[in-house]
């Protein structure tokens, strides 16, 4: 700050800021030159031809008014819009021409009165510029004293200062008071749940059947193997799905793809040939991004696609990313087929499906 | 005006617009006589199965399509065998105008057709003639009166997040594209369900069932011949359109205002 | 002690000023009203259109509060299953949670209540817009330098508000796009280290997607969050009415005046006129375009979701920063996953966000003025700040163009893969062309101003001198015109001096090489010695 103070005074400033009586404030690096050109003051007062025409000045005020009686019309029609557009049909068409004449009535009523007391204010009061001082913004030199003066009153009256053990138990008894309060707020999530062991279980088990995914809270049939043709994708849910008391959140983690290949496109390491079954694989449907469900296949690239963030998985390749924010292949769920030809998987997924978390590898 | 309007036109006692009137019966009446005479209910006029279909469309097959798909469509280097791939995904394939491809990209586009309904199924007989494959849909199927509440649930689950949820289209990977539905004739759709067009997976009939498949179809005519009950829709792509219209056309014009409120009155 | 104030005489008064009279005294003799009248009734506003822009979105909140408070008439927050049995074909005898079903109801089943949804919808996106745009003039003419550091930063939070109130917002009718959007945010909640399951898990009330979201964003949407943006917008507005508005520099107008018009009435009619204006272009917008068609999107469920998804318009750069990192980025260390893909998009944005809102000190620390400032700088007068400005705009527009990468694919028939490496690319380079072409830019205007200002206009009249040459006749500006043109505050770099040690500490380097950036290119105004 002294810095500043010596390199530039503000003697001589174009704009200099006064404080009442106080020094004035240091420019800082700001160049104050001392020949600058002066302001020239207001420059002389236009008259609109308003002013000058009193015919014209008539015609804005009829313009004014017009526009407020086109306002009350406006309001009319939009409530009688609303009478007299029923919508209770369901037809789309009466419910869009309903919002469609409610919305043009009050669009008019609203539009009108604005422009109505825009040019009001414009063309026909008077514009002769009005000038307000400004004052600086610190309190005066004055006003500072007393309140500095109220300040030690109460600091010697209190002995807030001087008497530390007070002063400083009191500053912890206010730290500690919120905490119970945000204690309270554990109860947002269940007390008698972890986390990290639900995220690491779905409903898939051994012998539970691959049943097509209907939508919404629906499951559809089990799924054989022979109704999986080469390059078909069917989404996939546990036929069990229906059992379970938080229907979407075990959804959330059980959506699953099937999809099948020619079996000599599939690159599979030894521990993983037997998961899948005879070209068919099965791949937990949610991103290993940030959760959304991946559910664009392509039949011939063998790529699936998530919309939201543009991963993309290499089915042939264990679903590994090959382009895309995302960087774990998506986890793939070990198949087989019961003794009645229904696709059924072997066991839960062997890692946690969805998007990582810090306690993954636990 | 001061002169008397005189009663003799140019073109004698005919009335002016005479000319015009005759040009429109005239226009008229081609018309509807084209329509009339290229009127093809194809399914209902042309045998799948009579040989000299199978025939008509060999010698079609040959001058259009063998060169890269093969002279008994066995496929070359340019493009695959379509043996196995049924009527429907000729009917599909040339019906839509993608094929004869006009040129190797990403995917075959929707072009202006090529072929008539009849020259189309002739080639689709012949295709289907070397080795079963999906048929030309039952029209039972496509009349669009399925439960379109369930079209809907199964269009999002098994359609929308390649051809979004209004069947406006979509990426896909590298250059390809999931097109729009809308306008689409409910046949296609089919056929295009169940023989699953270049990078469009296959729905057979085990995944979804024709009943489904109708349904889907329902719910495609449905929001097709529906207003939008919303107003304009900007192309149903969602939030970027929305937000592309509030900065551009939405401040665009609450920004004139506030100039205009500003100025001064002149 | 009481003195009544007795009431003027009315005798020789109207009916009507009679009342008012007589209803002015009723309330002033309970309410000191008075002197707000007299402070306020005839303050002075300055004009122009960009001082507009803070109104837009303080009267589209306002429509936002009127809509909203209709909506929360018809709209149940609850996730509890229902069958929905309202007229939408396509929806009908779908399971679906209450909040969807209410939504469709106020759609289809209650009069005016798509014309609500539609007006509160639109009012929200150009809330924040016009905030946006707002933030951009205030940045652009230097309005945020003392004494209006601190509504700077209010500003800034109430941005980040309204950001928050939107997202909130769309999230309420629990379809499938913001379901997703939900999703996304509960996958960035998880990949913060340490916490990130537990807040995950105490956000959602258990795991994704629970049954308490919708419910609890409700509370947040309709009651915390508002009470916030009131409380500072009303802390914004008293601002300005203690420093008293900024104006450009023109002639008469001072450091120490406001040339503009009274409250009452020019102001009252302009200003007032403008709610109504903006309410009106809100309505008619609603009236004619569809936004957020639920219906289409279906009730939330994990498992389906629509291309094309993306984000309400403010909180696409965030989605576009998801986008556009690279493959991979995700590390094991020590047993624990750290997620890179999702934590540099955070760092990013957070710090981008922390420099906008403290970049009112940062420019006072780097010119070390400390004058009040009430006359705003023309862009051009503040090269390096308006570079700065363009650099940061292009940063935002690159990460928010990200957010409609597959949507530029399909519209431009471009590849996916090619439109994202094209905008990983300009994350970059894009900043800094804007901040060259802005820099160059202002200093050749100014370089024209200081020009005009010296030798005057191009009049366009050629003249040959007696010698043969041709000459343009220049008009020389009037003192009003030239006035503009030279009255801008001139900086130079700090000059670097040793301390009473005899060195130079690192902060003052650093401030000395600040300020050398950005007063290093500068023209200086012209004076009357003609320099």
């Amino acid at each position: 700050m002294a810095e500043a103070a010596k390199y530039n005074g503000s003697e001589g400033a174009v704009v200099p800021a006064e404080g009442h009586g106080a020094v004035a404030p240091a420019a800082g690096t700001a160049v104050i030159a001392t020949d600058a050109v002066q302001n020239p003051g207001l420059p002389p007062h236009r008259k609109r031809v308003t002013d000058l025409d009193p015919k014209v000045e008539k015609r804005a005020e009829r313009t004014v008014y017009t526009l407020f009686y086109v306002s009350i019309a406006g309001s009319l029609g939009a409530v009688l819009a609303y009478m007299f557009f029923p919508i209770e049909s369901g037809d789309l068409w009466d419910i869009r021409l309903h919002t469609m004449f409610v919305g043009v009535g009050m669009t008019l009523s609203l539009l009108a009165v604005g422009i109505g007391a825009v040019h009001w204010g414009k063309a026909i009061m008077a514009d002769h510029e009005s000038i307000d001082e400004r004052h600086p913004v610190p309190s005066d030199s004055a006003t500072r004293a007393e309140a500095v003066e109220v300040f030690t009153l109460a600091n010697e009256e209190s002995g807030f200062s001087r008497r530390s053990l007070v002063r400083n138990s009191l500053i912890g008894a206010l730290i500690a008071f919120p905490l119970p309060g945000i204690t309270l707020l554990r109860g947002l999530a269940p007390q008698d749940q972890d986390p990290v062991t639900l995220l690491k279980h779905t409903m898939w088990e051994e012998g539970i059947r691959l049943a097509r995914d209907t939508g919404g809270y629906g499951v559809g049939g089990a799924i054989r193997a022979a109704d999986v043709t080469i390059g078909s994708v069917f989404h996939v849910v546990p036929e069990n799905l229906s059992q379970a008391t938080n229907l979407l959140d075990e959804k959330a983690k059980a959506v699953v793809l099937l999809m099948r290949l020619e079996p000599e496109k599939l690159k599979e390491r030894d521990e993983r040939k037997g998961w899948s079954y005879d070209g068919i694989v099965a791949y937990s449907k949610v991103c290993t991004h940030v959760g959304c469900p991946v559910a664009l296949y392509e039949q011939h690239t063998h790529h699936l696609l998530c919309p939201c963030h543009q991963s993309q998985f290499d089915v042939t390749d264990e679903a590994k990313v090959i382009f895309g924010p995302a960087k774990r292949p998506l986890p793939q769920l070990p198949i087989t087929v019961d003794d009645e030809g229904y696709l059924v998987a072997q066991s839960d997924f062997q890692e946690p499906v969805g998007p990582s978390f810090w306690e993954r590898l636990k | 005006m001061a002169r008397a309007k005189k009663n003799v036109s140019k073109s004698g006692r005919r009335h002016p617009l005479a000319t015009v009137a005759l040009v429109a019966v005239g226009l008229l009446v081609t018309g509807v006589a084209y329509t009339g005479f290229s009127q093809t209910t194809a399914t209902a006029e042309v045998d799948l199965s009579s040989p000299a279909t199978i025939e008509a469309g060999e010698k079609l097959f040959a001058a259009n399509c063998a060169t890269c798909h093969g002279m008994q469509a066995e496929g070359t280097v340019d493009g695959p065998s379509l043996i196995g791939s049924g009527a429907a995904s000729v009917h599909f394939q040339v019906g839509t105008g993608r094929m004869p491809l006009a040129f190797q990209g990403p995917q075959g586009m929707v072009k202006p057709v090529q072929f008539t309904d009849e020259q189309t199924l002739q080639m689709a007989a012949f295709v289907a003639s070397l080795a079963p494959g999906p048929g030309l849909p039952d029209s039972q199927y496509l009349q669009g009166d399925g439960d379109v509440a369930n079209g809907a649930t199964l269009f999002r689950i098994n359609c929308a997040m390649c051809h979004n949820v209004a069947a406006a289209g979509g990426a896909l990977t590298e250059g390809k594209f999931a097109p729009s539905l809308i306008g689409v004739g409910a046949d296609h759709v089919y056929e295009a369900m169940v023989t699953g067009p270049q990078n469009m997976p296959v729905f057979s009939d085990a995944n979804i069932t024709p009943q489904e498949k109708a349904d889907i179809i329902s719910y495609l005519k449905y929001i097709e011949e529906k207003p939008a009950v919303g107003g304009l829709t900007l192309g149903s792509i969602g939030p970027v359109a929305e937000g592309l219209f509030i900065w551009i056309i939405g401040l665009g014009i609450i920004v004139a205002f506030t100039v205009w409120v500003t100025a001064k009155s002149n | 002690m009481s003195t009544t104030v007795t009431p003027p005489p009315t005798q020789n008064q109207s009916g009507s000023s009679r009342f008012t009279s007589a209803a002015a005294n009723y309330i002033d003799e309970r309410t000191k009203i008075g002197v707000a009248v007299k402070e306020f009734g005839r303050k002075v506003f300055p004009d122009h259109w960009s001082f507009l822009l803070g109104e837009v979105a303080l009267y589209s909140f306002v429509v936002i509060l009127l809509s909203g408070t209709f909506l929360t008439l018809f709209f149940q927050a609850s996730m509890a299953e229902v069958f929905y049995t309202g007229p939408y074909v396509p929806m009908k005898g779908v399971e679906m949670s209450v909040a969807m079903a209410s939504t469709l109801d106020i759609s289809f089943s209650v009069r005016g209540g798509l014309l609500m949804r539609h007006v509160h919808h639109w009012a929200a996106l150009l809330f924040v817009a016009s905030i946006g745009l707002h933030m951009l003039r205030i940045f652009f003419t230097g309005a945020f330098r003392k004494p209006r550091e601190l509504n700077w930063v209010i500003g800034f939070v109430l941005f980040v508000l309204a950001m928050a109130e939107g997202f909130t917002g769309y999230s309420l009718p629990d379809d499938v796009l913001s379901g997703n959007g939900l999703r996304i945010i509960d996958g960035i909640i998880k990949a913060v280290p340490v916490v990130g399951t537990w807040m995950s898990f105490l956000f959602f009330g258990g795991e994704f997607p629970g049954t308490d979201i919708v419910g609890r964003l409700y509370m947040l949407h309709i009651m915390l969050l508002p009470a916030m943006v009131i409380l500072f917008v009303a802390l914004h507005l008293a601002f300005v009415v203690i420093h008293k508005h900024t104006q450009y520099p023109g002639p008469g107008k001072t450091q120490q005046n406001v040339v503009g018009f009274p409250v009452l009435p020019v102001y009252a009619a302009k200003a007032g006129g403008f709610f109504f204006i903006v309410f009106g272009v809100i309505m008619l917008i609603a009236s004619f375009v569809g936004i957020n068609p639920i219906w289409n999107y279906g009730p939330y469920d994990p498992s389906p979701v629509s291309a094309g998804t993306q984000p309400d318009w403010y909180i696409g750069f965030a989605d576009g920063m998801l986008r556009l990192i690279p493959p991979g980025w995700e590390t094991e260390w020590f047993g624990y996953t750290w997620s890179w893909n999702m934590l540099v998009p955070i760092i990013v944005m957070v710090g981008f966000l922390i420099v906008v809102a403290i970049y009112p000190f940062i420019e006072a620390w780097v010119t070390g003025d400390k004058r009040e400032h009430h006359i705003l700088d023309r862009p051009r007068n503040a090269p390096t700040r308006t570079a700065i400005g363009a650099a940061g705009v292009t940063f935002y527009a690159v990460m928010w163009a990200g957010a409609s990468s597959d949507i530029m694919a399909t519209h431009f028939q471009l590849a996916m893969e090619g439109v994202i490496h094209t905008l990983q690319a300009l994350l970059f380079l894009a900043p800094i062309i804007a901040y060259q072409i802005a820099k160059r830019t202002c200093l050749a205007l100014q370089k024209k101003d200081r020009s005009i200002a010296l030798h005057g206009y191009e009049s366009g009249r050629i003249v040959r001198m007696p010698g043969g040459e041709f000459i343009e006749v220049h008009k020389p500006v009037t003192d009003y015109e030239r006035w503009e043109l030279v009255s801008y505050h001139d900086y130079e770099p700090m000059m670097l001096r040793p301390n009473d040690d005899g060195r130079i500490p690192f902060g003052k380097r650093l401030r000395a090489g600040m300020s050398r950036w950005f007063f290093e290119n500068r023209i200086v105004p012209p004076t009357h010695r003609r320099n």
